[in-house]
């Protein structure tokens, strides 16, 4: 790599980190704002008072709930006459500035709402999160609000619904207020309202739809006719999201599967080795990230927002510790049995068990817990559907993998060596190709994979001593359903069993939809032997 | 019997002096240690305790087990990740006999298993009912295991998976079984499995008559599969077996539909090792779906590597001394005694090919040749 493109590298991932960390927050305008109106609540008289309370309403900053708590509980605190404190715990903090300070509990003077300002202040709380700065803590709230049915709160909803530009919280409004409407509602509003919803394909209203038509003790024809048509247009947007879901998680599963098998289709199907100590590369990885992760942690402090990008730093380390840890079997051990692939089995059997009592000496027998970073822990939604964000990370990674391994197998002298040495080892031997070399890099390449994949298997699942032996199995059908040696034919079958797997799973349950799949298989290979994308040979024996 | 080649004449007798010599070792090894435990008082250095026999009883089954697998793997070239399925199988058959025998004695005084009567059955399950029989059980724990194997066999030899190929699949089978077995509602007791027996035969399964009889039971059981095993190897069968694992390919093409003998083979192997789980379960007192976990299955596999496989005594040495090595390094050394067997494997592999048994012939024809400097013919395997 000469300089000059070292340097576009650099710059391409400054940009990438930038992006990624989060914007500062500076205080709000809208906060101080907030407090001041606090105040004068505290400070003003009667009349003010309900032109205050109309001001504060518009705003949907936290710190009210937490005043109107205080307010009520008698921890509101008057000094002298135009100071306003907020006792918290022990603490007294400056309603107006938010700073702590210090104040003689002589001077101070418990100030309470009367009791018809109680009634009102209940109310603008609960209202409260309808016009909070945070769009899902709106939704949240009107939703919630929405469900309740309460006759109380249509009027407001009905008036913010109005006034709401983002296009997803104007939905969740609407929503709320036909939800709301179903049991308020005249006979003509009920009627619109359940077309609405109809045509909204809301999840949340299907009951109340399938409850309004009951309570009704004569329900109209129109009535009954929109109703069904409603519900029939959830049920299906239902099972649509269903499917899509499926299909989701059949994606999800079979990358998870396709990243553990990946490395196995390289250092099994290309090299013939059958390497049961696989699964531990896996945990290498899983256990890399958990070191990483403690060394941030002690580093930079759990709270730094620099912790959260290990997993940045720990996705290259897992790779570079299986990679080393598979080159120096692949040296120590595996190089002397090339020739007996069945004897190579047992002894990265023995490999396997060393490791796997090695993590647990050093790491104790218990799983060890691997935080997900904020920016993985979300989730990422589209329409009814939402997919958890460290899956997507997932799958967008095993694309990589794949387009990656396929453009250095093909487009690179590496990777030419590797199939001139995978084809023949003898031959390419003798045509120069440094094919105890190239064989150590494979190997720990394919074991780099694994490491890979254990990185991102600390995301969804737990890191311990055996975690490499849950998927074993699964790999290797993955490699066999392909066809030893084809890659493809491994993105394709691990794909193919993930979808099928997940595809049963709400039919049969888990243990059954798993032991249907592997009878699937053997009954597969009974069509094709060889797999999807057999190995042609010329020899008997192959 | 056998086909006895004039060249190859002198090399049978040997054999069969060393195969006398060895079951004549198991026959003394049968009664002298249930006469060890029945003769000496328990204070006596000759003494043989209950609990030693029954240990010992186990190591027997296992070499059966073993002996099992390497019909298949030493004989036949068919690696079996599976074999612990088919020991599981049979000693499930011969549980659902130990476990009906319980009786009322259980936890809930109730005619059925404690777990079924604690996951709310009324009446005893249709396939349970028959195995009040111990004739019936042991049949089973044979059939069952024979079954499996015929099903699985057929089909896999057929669409001719061999190999690496076969060797996966049959560690996906056993993962599968063991996955089912794990259920409840399977109707065999879940991830506890069956424990707690108290009748074998009429017998209290607790006392030390009953482990005699267990142990010389197993011996009895190794003897046989050991002449078995050796009588097949002389036979026409034999050869073709052996032929099979050098050159399948040629073996076909002379005209032998090796499916067939493939799945015989397999068929018998997974009988034999039906009946070596089916004798290890009263002397264990427990079986669980962790007996068919893929782990075992290499372990069986691992015995008979250590012990040297393709030979006929080489599968019994290797399950006694990998099982003596790990009741040993388990007590000694209970932190890293996983990493002691994983070295041991990787040395094994390594280093003796042929196993214990074929270190043993290694130094002695070294030695021969150093004593006489004339070539040795093979006489390695024992």
């Amino acid at each position: 790599m000469n300089s000059k493109r070292r340097e576009t590298y650099l710059v391409l991932i400054y940009c990438f980190v930038m992006a990624l960390l989060p914007a500062s927050h500076g205080q709000s305008t809208e906060d101080s704002q907030a407090r001041a109106l606090l105040v004068e609540l505290v400070l003003g008289d009667d009349d003010s008072r309900a032109s205050t309370l109309e001001e504060l309403a518009n705003h949907g900053d936290p710190i009210i709930a937490t005043f109107v708590a205080g307010w009520r509980g008698g921890q509101v605190l008057r000094d002298g006459d135009d100071t306003v404190l907020l006792k918290i715990g022990e603490q007294y903090t400056d309603l107006l500035t938010g700073v702590a300070t210090q104040a003689n509990p002589e001077n101070l003077k418990v100030n309470r709402p009367s009791r018809k300002l109680r009634k009102t202040l209940k109310r603008m709380v609960d209202l409260i999160d309808l016009s909070s700065p945070d769009l899902g803590k709106r939704i949240q709230s009107a939703q919630k609000l929405g469900l309740s049915q309460n006759p109380e709160y249509l009027p407001d909803l009905k008036a913010r619904a109005a006034l709401q530009t983002d296009a997803k919280v104007k939905r969740a409004f609407n929503e709320a207020v036909w939800i709301s409407e179903l049991s308020n509602g005249t006979e003509a509003e009920k009627l619109e309202a359940i077309k609405a919803l109809g045509s909204l394909k809301s999840f949340p209203a299907r009951d109340f739809i399938e409850r309004c038509v009951s309570a009704e003790t004569e329900p109209t024809a129109e009535l009954k006719q929109a109703s069904q048509q409603a519900l029939q247009k959830i049920d299906s947007h239902r099972a649509l999201i269903d499917v899509i879901g499926t299909l989701f998680r059949g994606l999800s599963l079979g990358s998870v599967l396709l990243l553990v098998a990946y490395g196995l289709a390289i250092t099994f199907g290309q090299m013939g080795v059958i390497n049961m100590a696989h699964g531990e590369f896996i945990a290498v990885g899983g256990y890399t990230a958990y070191m990483v992760q403690n060394w941030f942690g002690s580093t930079y402090g759990e709270g730094s927002p620099l912790y959260g990008y290990y997993f940045l730093v720990a996705i290259p380390l897992a790779f570079l510790a299986a990679a080393v840890v598979g080159a120096a079997l692949e040296r120590g051990l595996i190089r002397f049995l090339y020739t007996r692939p069945l004897e190579s089995l047992l002894a990265t059997w023995g490999i396997s068990m060393i490791l796997q009592q090695s993590f647990r000496l050093y790491f104790g027998a218990a799983n060890v817990s691997v935080s997900s970073p904020p920016w993985l822990a979300g989730s990422l939604s589209v329409g009814d559907f939402s997919m958890s964000n460290s899956r997507v990370a997932l799958i967008v990674c095993v694309l990589f993998v794949v387009i990656g391994t396929r453009l250095l197998l093909t487009k690179t002298h590496w990777g030419l060596h590797v199939r001139a040495t995978m084809q023949n080892r003898q031959m390419a031997s003798c045509l120069g190709v440094p094919s105890g070399r190239v064989n150590m890099i494979t190997f720990a390449f394919g074991s780099g994979l694994a490491g890979l994949a254990g990185a991102f298997l600390s995301q969804i699942g737990n890191v311990g001593p055996s975690m490499g032996q849950t998927y074993i199995v699964d790999s290797f059908m993955v490699v066999v359903v392909g066809g030893v040696g084809n890659l493809l034919g491994a993105a394709i079958s691990s794909m193919g069993i993930g979808m099928v797997d997940q595809g049963l799973q709400p039919i049969l349950g888990p243990v059954m939809g798993k032991i249907t799949v592997l009878l699937m298989i053997i009954l597969f290979l009974q069509v094709k032997p060889g797999g999807l994308f057999p190995a042609r040979s010329r020899s008997l024996d192959d | 019997m056998g086909h006895y080649l004039t060249s190859a004449t002198q090399l049978l007798r040997l054999r069969e002096k060393c195969d006398l010599g060895i079951m004549a070792l198991i026959v003394a090894v049968m009664i002298a240690m249930p006469l060890g435990n029945a003769w000496f008082p328990s204070e006596s250095t000759l003494h043989v305790s209950g609990f030693t026999l029954g240990v010992w009883g186990k190591y027997l089954c296992y070499a059966v087990l073993a002996i099992s697998l390497n019909l298949l793997w030493g004989y036949t070239g068919l690696l079996c990740l599976g074999q612990c399925l088919f020991f599981a199988l049979g000693g499930y058959a011969f549980g659902m006999y130990l476990m009906l025998m319980i009786g009322e004695l259980g936890s809930y005084g109730s005619k059925l298993p404690d777990f079924m009567v604690f996951l709310g059955y009324e009446e005893l399950p249709i396939h349970w009912r028959p195995f009040y029989s111990p004739i019936v059980a042991i049949a089973a724990a044979m059939l069952v295991p024979g079954l499996v194997a015929l099903i699985f066999g057929t089909l896999a030899f057929r669409s001719r998976i061999k190999g690496v190929y076969f060797a996966i699949l049959t560690q996906a089978l056993t993962y599968a079984a063991a996955l089912l077995f794990f259920r409840n509602d399977f109707t065999f007791g879940g991830n506890n499995g069956f424990t707690d027996f108290r009748f074998i035969f009429g017998a209290d399964i607790r006392t030390d008559a009953t482990a005699r009889w267990l142990f010389a039971a197993s011996a009895l059981l190794l003897l046989m599969v050991y002449w078995l095993v050796a009588w097949i190897l002389e036979t026409k069968l034999g050869k073709i077996q052996r032929a099979i694992r050098d050159s399948e390919n040629r073996v076909r093409f002379s005209g032998y539909s090796t499916t067939h003998f493939k799945v015989f083979i397999f068929v018998l192997s997974a009988m034999i090792a039906g009946l070596a789980g089916a004798l290890y379960v009263p002397q264990a007192g427990i079986i669980n779906p962790s007996e068919m976990w893929p782990a075992k299955g290499l372990d069986i596999v691992v015995w008979v590597a250590v012990g040297g496989r393709g030979t006929k005594f080489g599968p019994v040495i290797g399950a006694i001394v990998v099982n003596l090595l790990k009741s040993w390094t388990t007590r000694a050394y209970p932190e890293s005694w996983l990493i002691i067997l994983g070295a041991l494997f990787v040395v094994v592999v390594l280093f003796l090919p042929n196993g214990l048994v074929g270190w043993w012939a290694q130094m002695k024809s070294k030695w021969n040749q150093r004593a006489s400097s004339t070539p040795q013919t093979d006489a390695a395997t024992a």
